[in-house]
């Protein structure tokens, strides 16, 4: 038989527009390989994700009674810094007015706080320029000029409702998901 | 322009690479176009079932180094965090426990595909001694492997092993000194083998990918043992191999899945999921599965240095196994004394197998010790002498005349007449 020579596998069929059975194999074949495939990267991808112990420490609780008006502490969260700060009258009052000034990241002082509870103040501790620590935690150290926080890296100044005010951060300081506990606790993340 | 590969793809994209670096090229040639026997049987899946599971193992291996701690304080709390803790860390742990001992199951078939049908034999012995040089790899790889999670038999594996190179003379203890990085099996041994066994697939990569080569410049052996004469012996690799690699790795998966989901620590030993403690000896110290045989011999000799030199010599005779069979004939199906013995041999390690699980006493001492003397007689003792006085059967004039119905398009060129002196 003279196609028991060396090359018997056909070319794709000359001309011809029909579908052979051997090309819905090939399809099936390298579907199922592609799905094959998918099926073993996902969980060598997803072991990279968080695993469960990681998760289970994504939470931190805050006790705010110590925290006296006008004080502020720092709590660690995921990693992070978390400035929590007890704002006095005229804090509350000053970030309410700039509401409507010059914010290079608008957003007004309400939707940064939970409602009857404005004078808890929760954010993020890292400067949105690049990344560094601002000051400002203890009244004795440098606010910058809006009474917020000022971060010495690159001259950013943040006001008493955490916002970017002047300086090269482009963003307020985050806010994290956090939740009251009754009135002196809070959950973060 | 000069010194650019001249290539035959159409596509630019490929062709630019191509010209440049000509992987492509050798692709086509090497995995496309590439004359195999068209006789091959499922045996001779083997070799690329073994390539797919070094795969697995790397990548498994590295996602695991990811999330283990290897220190003595915290290596064994750190696998357990990635079988619980870490997202689908128990998958990765079992693949890469239960992918060693399919790696020694497929390597095992491979090898014994290898007596069986000569492929041993000329040319082919180069390749074979590399072959051999992968096994020594593997071995030291599953060996330092084990010995991560920290647990007893981890530790104990461990001691026992390292202990065997005291039994060299003068030089003994400084050896194994140096081995430990200190009076005993501890943290700065973890933390070495760590980085060893981490080291040591990447160097079996390369050996593979020469004994891969050394392969391609012989062509593969084939069931009937005689060479290739012609295109009418053979098939191009791709479709006719590449699909009957998948049929067989879908074989392979399946059992690897069986006991991945359904039997993950049948192979494995209990006392491993103890911490390690130095204090205490567990009441029988035995290797993991693919080291049994091994361990037996190393046991069947009662003096301690000749017990570690024969368990080497058990792999070193493999290594000159080429020019201890002195058969002219390549394939056990036309050797039929060569055959049985074989099969004996297969017994015998299988047998050595058993021993080595049992305790060192009794009717397992005697079995091993007669196995072992089996292993080495056949190797060192029949084989030479059976080449020379085996009556074999006559070999087929080619692979294409025995097996194709109507013998394979046309006469063959020259007398290809069948003779037992069949030489490369």
């Amino acid at each position: 038989m003279a196609d028991s020579a060396a090359a018997p596998h056909a070319a794709p069929h000359a001309g011809g527009a029909e579908v052979t059975k051997r090309d819905f194999l090939k399809l099936v074949t390298a579907a199922g390989a592609a799905v094959g495939v998918g099926a073993i990267a996902w969980p060598l991808v997803d072991s990279m994700n968080p695993s469960a112990d990681v998760l289970a420490l994504s939470s931190t609780t805050v006790d705010l009674a110590p925290v006296a008006a006008g004080q502020a502490i720092t709590v660690m969260w995921r990693g992070k810094p978390v400035f929590v700060r007890h704002r006095t009258a005229e804090e509350i009052a000053k970030a309410k007015a700039d509401d409507k000034g010059r914010l290079p990241d608008p957003a007004t002082d309400a939707a940064r706080v939970k409602p009857g509870k404005e004078q808890w103040l929760i954010v993020v501790g890292i400067c949105t320029h690049l990344g560094c620590v601002p000051i400002g935690n203890r009244s004795t150290e440098v606010r910058g000029e809006y009474g917020g926080w000022f971060c010495p890296c690159h001259g950013s100044h943040y006001d008493t409702s955490g916002r970017i005010r002047q300086g090269p951060a482009p963003a307020n300081l985050a806010v994290p998901p956090y939740a009251f506990e009754g009135d002196t606790k809070i959950k973060i993340g | 322009m000069a010194g650019l590969h001249k290539s035959e793809f159409e596509n630019p994209v490929i062709r630019w690479i191509d010209s440049r670096l000509p992987v492509f090229t050798m692709m086509q040639k090497e995995y496309g176009v590439f004359p195999t026997p068209r006789n091959f049987n499922y045996l001779w899946n083997f070799g690329a079932l073994a390539m797919i599971n070094l795969v697995i193992m790397i990548a498994t291996g590295i996602f695991l180094a990811m999330n283990y701690t290897p220190h003595a304080t915290m290596a064994f709390d750190s696998v357990e965090r990635i079988m619980r803790d870490v997202n689908y860390g128990w998958l990765l742990r079992y693949v890469h426990a239960n992918g060693a001992s399919m790696f020694f199951i497929v390597v095992y078939i491979h090898i014994f595909r290898g007596l069986y049908y000569g492929s041993y034999k000329t040319p082919r012995e180069l390749l074979w001694i590399l072959g051999v040089v992968i096994l020594l790899l593997m071995m030291a790889t599953a060996f330092m492997g084990y010995v991560l999670p920290w647990g007893q038999m981890s530790y104990w594996g461990a001691t026992v092993i390292t202990n065997l190179f005291s039994a060299f003379p003068i030089v003994g203890e400084s050896i194994v000194t140096w081995l430990w990085g200190g009076f005993s099996v501890d943290n700065p041994t973890l933390n070495r083998f760590f980085s060893l066994h981490y080291l040591m697939p990447f160097v079996l990569v390369g050996v593979v990918f020469l004994h891969i080569a050394a392969l391609h410049i012989t062509g593969s052996n084939n069931p009937l043992g005689i060479d290739v004469k012609g295109p009418q012996d053979t098939l191009p690799f791709h479709p006719y191999y590449t699909i009957k690699d998948s049929v067989g790795i879908c074989v392979y998966l399946l059992v690897f899945a069986m006991f991945v989901f359904f039997a993950p620590n049948y192979l494995g030993h209990p006392d491993n999921y103890i911490p390690a403690n130095p204090l205490v000896t567990p009441a029988h110290i035995v290797p993991e599965w693919y080291f049994l045989p091994f361990y037996a011999i190393l046991r069947s000799v009662p003096d301690k240095l000749g017990g570690v030199l024969l368990m080497f010599a058990s792999i070193g005779v493999l290594a000159v196994l080429p020019w201890l069979d002195t058969s002219p004939v390549r394939s056990a199906r036309f050797r039929p004394v060569y055959r049985i013995l074989f099969w004996v041999l297969a017994v015998a390690c299988v047998v050595l197998g058993i021993c080595g699980g049992k305790p060192a006493e009794g009717i397992w001492v005697v079995l091993s010790r007669i196995a072992t003397a089996y292993y080495f007689l056949h190797f060192l003792v029949i084989l030479p002498i059976l080449g020379k006085f085996e009556r074999t059967l006559p070999l087929p004039e080619s692979i294409s005349r025995a097996v194709l119905p109507t013998g394979g398009g046309g006469p063959l060129p020259g007398g290809a007449a069948a003779k037992p002196m069949e030489k490369a």
